[in-house]
């Protein structure tokens, strides 16, 4: 590759030859042979190499080639039935807003049998016992350490009375108590504030689940009645599952989402 | 007999009231006479088919002040002012002499079809069963059997809507592709040729009244291009073109007394001549689109001279010569019909129906209110005492059929509820709705009776076999379902 204009100066100050343009015209023409003649005399890895760029640029050429023919002749366009047939009430109107995924009971009862729940959020930070729970000193002279207070959002139930205080292992305080979340449907997008049922699992420990400790990553059980979703026998669904995805102690709501 | 009051009779002695017979249209049945507070409805039954002199006793409701008679009088006008100089009016109603089971059971679910089910419809004499798909195929069902009969095919787009002749021996089925096919359903073949000529889907069809013309030869067909074509499908081609909707039309019926009514997202109703095709009048009241329609005489329009009364387990095409057909089916339309001109609901995307007699008057009787979401389908009773509405705010509404007073909210549905049907007897009433449930509910009681689930998706399309023997659904799960009792 020429490295500088010099070239172009030359053909600016005294032109081209006389014959410049038939020549390159007929070289051109000649490529083709040209590079037939390399590619049959090319040995070993240098021919592998080439031949497979060879190949690609044929297959690219080729359909090229064919939009062109494609372009100038008339084809019966191929009539494909589109999918989603409506009936006529439904035609002008929009896609119900609901997703098409939430009323196939079969894919639910699919997944169901296969007791196989892939989770939003399948890694979660364990988190330690000094971080979860704050020791509360008791005692005349505040030597007794054995109460301890829930520093994390909880759950408890709507029938819950603590026990006597003298007796009470576990605080949770009742600013962190929470009963409402917010779930969001993966598909639909849209969010739902939803009364909580229970506590299903909480990653980091089982203690946690006991006790309704609600951190990321807790599945969380909600009330889905207001969405209106029904199983195939009829009945109506009124509880699932959601997965807590941020941090409620920090933020002051649980946000979650629906585990469909 | 005068009247003894109750202050000055001993214990023992019942207090007697003076009552008259009326029926539906307000003319009296025989004189006053006076019978005990704690009649009876079965007592009543039994005074009022001697007074009416009829070969077989007719089962009978009775109405005082709007409410039914089910207990007793005394129960009935419980808190009500009786004055017991006065006579009191009770309005008697016959019933249906046949009694429709209600379906409990699901007797089969029929696969076939590759997509969607979109329309099914029973013949007018229960015999044959036909659905139409997003596959764009037609298909036939034996009834007998519960499997497949015949697959039409032929269409290319979605079969949109599908229509039985009032003889039950053509079926029309429009797609949406603009074309309609005529199919014969003991062979399904094709009968005649295509009928092209609309520019844009076909939203409806329907076909003329047995008894003006036996021979059933003429199908109106309304489509999102706004215009109205009748059809000759005896030659196979437009006979008129009635133009004068903005916007798509949404139904269209054809009337028992020489008029065509079509309903329009422009939100008018225009009346014709179906003579010669001349607009006779526009209903305008609706504020957003129009989205169905029921004429009081459509069920018997519907069945043309096929007597559910008669039907047989096993059912059985009509058979008479032309004019046996034309005489018993116009008998069947007057008696119907009665006295006044036909009644016109219409259901509109604005929530509210309108009650209209259009063949007299361009203001409505009767606009009715109530639901939250837009109305997707409106059916007279058979026996045009009650109309149904089904909605999109997952309930159904009764209303009366006269007068168009709201008589009671049917709630049971989660979801929006798409389509219904009545019973041949105008006592049960199934809906299907895009819950994927089906409800039958009792229109006496306005209670839910059965609860049919089963499907696994929306459930498009329903219909009750005029024989009411069986209730057909079709939906998104591409299944159609028959129920039995």
């Amino acid at each position: 590759q020429p490295q500088n204009e010099h070239i172009e100066l030359h053909r600016r100050r005294y032109g081209y030859r006389l014959d410049h343009h038939e020549r390159k015209r007929k070289k051109e023409g000649r490529e083709a042979h040209e590079r037939s003649r390399r590619a049959k005399k090319m040995i070993g890895l240098k021919a592998k190499l080439y031949h497979k760029q060879r190949h690609a640029e044929k297959i690219q050429m080729k359909k090229t080639i064919k939009m062109h023919e494609k372009r100038n002749t008339k084809e019966k366009n191929d009539e494909k039935t589109p999918k989603g047939a409506v009936p006529a009430y439904l035609l002008d109107r929009e896609g119900q807003s609901r997703a098409k995924v939430l009323s196939n009971m079969i894919k639910q009862k699919r997944k169901e049998k296969a007791g196989k729940w892939e989770v939003p959020v399948p890694k979660v930070r364990a988190q330690g016992e000094t971080e979860v729970l704050k020791v509360i000193r008791t005692g005349k002279r505040k030597k007794k350490a054995w109460k301890r207070m829930v520093t994390k959002v909880c759950f408890v139930g709507d029938g819950f009375t603590r026990k006597p205080p003298k007796y009470e292992r576990f605080i949770r305080p009742m600013g962190l108590r929470f009963k409402k979340a917010h779930v969001t449907h993966p598909e639909l997008k849209a969010t739902f504030c939803l009364p909580i049922l229970g506590v299903k699992k909480n990653p980091s420990s089982p203690l946690y689940t006991t006790l309704g400790v609600i951190t990321k990553g807790t599945v969380i059980e909600v009330n889905v009645s207001e969405l209106g979703l029904v199983t195939q026998g009829g009945k109506v669904i009124w509880g699932k599952y959601a997965q807590v995805t941020n941090n409620p102690e920090n933020d002051g709501c649980i946000n979650a989402v629906l585990l469909v | 007999e005068p009247t003894v009051p109750q202050t000055m009779a001993p214990d023992g002695d019942v207090q007697r009231l003076l009552i008259q017979f009326r029926d539906e249209t307000g003319e009296s049945l025989g004189s006053p006479f006076d019978v005990p507070v704690t009649i009876t409805p079965d007592k009543l039954q039994l005074v009022c088919n001697a007074l009416l002199q009829k070969d077989e006793p007719v089962p009978l409701a009775f109405f005082v002040h709007d409410a039914e008679i089910v207990v007793s009088l005394a129960k009935t006008l419980a808190g009500q002012t009786v004055e017991t100089e006065k006579v009191l009016d009770i309005i008697y109603q016959p019933q249906a002499v046949f009694r429709v089971r209600a379906v409990t059971r699901c007797t089969s679910s029929l696969e076939g079809h590759t997509e969607a089910v979109i329309s099914v419809a029973f013949s007018p004499t229960g015999k044959y069963l036909a659905s139409g798909s997003g596959d764009t195929t037609v298909r036939f069902w034996d009834l007998s059997t519960e499997t497949p009969q015949f697959t039409a095919k032929g269409h290319r787009h979605w079969v949109l809507s599908i229509a039985w002749s009032p003889d039950g021996k053509k079926l029309a089925s429009g797609c949406k592709n603009s074309q309609i096919f005529l199919w014969d359903p003991a062979t399904g073949n094709q009968i005649g040729r295509v009928l092209t000529g609309h520019s844009k889907w076909i939203t409806c069809l329907c076909w003329e009244p047995l008894h003006i013309n036996p021979e059933c030869r003429y199908l109106a067909s309304a489509s999102k291009d706004g215009s109205i074509r009748i059809w000759d499908t005896l030659m196979g081609r437009c006979d008129k073109i009635l133009t004068s909707h903005t916007q798509s039309v949404t139904c269209v019926k054809w009337g028992g007394d020489g008029l065509l009514y079509s309903s329009s997202q422009d939100r008018t109703i225009k009346v014709w001549r179906s003579q010669d095709g001349v607009l006779c009048r526009t209903l305008q009241g609706h504020a957003h689109w129009v989205n169905t329609m029921a004429l009081s005489t459509d069920y018997v329009l519907r069945t043309g001279a096929f007597e559910p009364a008669e039907a047989t387990i096993n059912p059985q095409d009509v058979s008479g010569s032309l004019a046996e057909l034309k005489d018993k089916a116009q008998q069947r339309y007057d008696q119907v019909r009665g006295q006044e001109p036909e009644r016109l609901v219409s259901g509109s995307d604005d929530f509210t129906l309108f009650l209209w007699r259009p063949a007299e008057d361009k203001k409505p009787l009767e606009r009715m209110m109530g639901h939250q979401a837009l109305i997707n389908q409106v059916l007279f009773s058979p026996d045009t005492r009650i109309i149904a509405s089904a909605s999109f705010d997952k309930s159904i509404k009764l209303w009366d059929g006269r007068t168009g007073k709201y008589l009671t909210s049917l709630r049971g549905h989660v979801s929006a509820v798409y389509q219904i049907a009545w019973s041949a007897d105008s006592r049960l009433l199934v809906s299907g709705s895009s819950d994927s449930t089906l409800k039958v509910w009792d229109a006496k009681m306005k209670k839910l009776a059965i609860d049919l689930p089963g499907h696994a998706d929306e459930v498009y399309a329903t219909d009750w076999s005029p024989d009411g023997q069986r209730v057909a659904s079709g939906g998104k799960d591409k299944c159609l379902r028959i129920w039995r009792r």
